[in-house]
């Protein structure tokens, strides 16, 4: 008798086509490219604000507001929202769980304090930005 | 009660003859009340007795008879034929090596369970004679549906991180280290947390959640990791101020 155990290789590129939930985890993570696409905006703005010409922040400003950017922006909120809010709203239950003496803190009351604080958040930069 | 005809598609291998795995189509008429692992004792008893396969106790107890169905992993004795189409498709367990047909090898993962020292660590070791360590029914609710898992693997079968390196040490081995972190009697966290909050530890987790999905005992692997990322991290903060001192 012989072991001659046989690997399975796993693809490096295509794994996450296995099945429906590796692609949606995928989607997920697919929101890292917007993540640093939005850390470069707020260096060019920045740039553009230490400048100390107020034309180079206007232009800068001017530039966001095209009909091309505006569907960016908007894209990019729905995805977010989508594939990284709700997605880890539901989440967060399982890294926080509340225990208070031997009862677990239903998981639902932990999503609707996330969804609470963001509103209060929100609420606040509207109120900073003089919005509200 | 009524028969149905099932085509079940099993993966063969073995290490003797075939280069590769293949697949062997069987029919069989299985009963209504009949789970996979019934479809493969009737496939060994009287079809082909050379089919291999692990099963001990068909009660979900023993956890060895983890296999792929339809794509997915799963306990074949929970795996009903009424829930199932005309034709099946059964493999061993993804992301381990085959041994021969539906068994795998599982050493890999036998040896990252220690890595989890799983025990209760006492600085006190050996403990006071005459004495026992108390644990009220709150403290034991924090971590009794860790201590739930069977070692069926299944965890580690949906895995993706594990598929691409089996270098992390995965789901069912930290979450059975989180069990004894959170376990009122235990004193060896620190310990525990210089080997598993690392790399191949809780870091290699990109919380795909399948693992979670895939534990027939509801351990919640995933959540187990999640947590041990916060501890990992208030414990690294904690050591880089000084604030432990029960390093080992
Ligand atoms: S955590 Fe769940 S899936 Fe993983 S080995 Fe334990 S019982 Fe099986």
């Amino acid at each position: 008798m012989s072991r001659r155990p046989y690997v399975r290789p796993m693809s490096r590129t295509t794994w996450y086509m296995r099945n429906g939930r590796f692609k949606v985890y995928m989607l997920r993570e697919l929101t890292s490219l917007l993540v640093g696409f939005y850390a470069f905006l707020v260096l060019f703005g920045l740039v553009a604000l230490s400048a100390g010409s107020e034309a180079q922040w206007n232009d800068f400003l001017a530039s966001q507001q095209g009909p091309e950017m505006i569907a960016l922006h908007g894209f990019a909120l729905l995805y977010f929202l989508f594939y990284q809010t709700f997605a880890w709203f539901n989440l967060a239950p399982k890294a926080m769980p509340v225990q208070l003496g031997e009862k677990k803190l239903p998981a639902h009351f932990i999503v609707i304090a996330h969804y609470v604080a963001w509103a209060v958040v929100s609420a606040f930069i509207f109120w900073l930005a003089g919005a509200i | 009660m009524g028969t149905r005809q099932i085509e079940l598609e099993v993966m063969r291998y073995n290490p003797e003859k075939d280069e590769a795995p293949w697949f062997q189509q069987y029919s069989v008429p299985c009963e209504e009340d009949w789970a996979i692992l019934d479809a493969l004792i009737y496939v060994k008893d009287n079809l082909d007795s050379t089919l291999s396969y692990r099963w001990s106790c068909h009660m979900m107890v023993c956890g060895s008879c983890g296999m792929t169905v339809n794509g997915e992993p799963h306990l074949t004795c929970k795996t009903f034929i009424r829930d199932l189409p005309d034709k099946v498709r059964v493999e061993p367990l993804e992301n381990f090596p085959i041994e021969r047909d539906l068994v795998v090898v599982l050493d890999d993962v036998m040896q990252k369970l220690q890595l989890a020292k799983p025990y209760i660590i006492r600085k006190d070791d050996p403990p006071p004679e005459d004495e026992e360590y108390p644990q009220s029914r709150a403290a034991l609710k924090k971590f009794k549906q860790y201590t739930m898992c069977i070692n069926c693997m299944l965890c580690y079968s949906a895995c993706p991180q594990y598929g691409l390196s089996n270098d992390f040490i995965g789901p069912a081995a930290l979450s059975l280290a989180h069990r004894y972190n959170l376990d009122s009697r235990d004193q060896g966290k620190a310990q525990r947390l210089d080997i598993l909050a690392d790399h191949d530890g809780v870091w290699e987790c990109s919380f795909v959640g399948a693992c979670s999905e895939a534990c027939p005992k509801n351990v919640d692997p995933a959540a187990a990791i999640q947590q041990m990322k916060v501890d990992g991290t208030m414990e690294w903060w904690k050591q880089k101020f000084g604030l432990t001192g029960d390093k080992p």
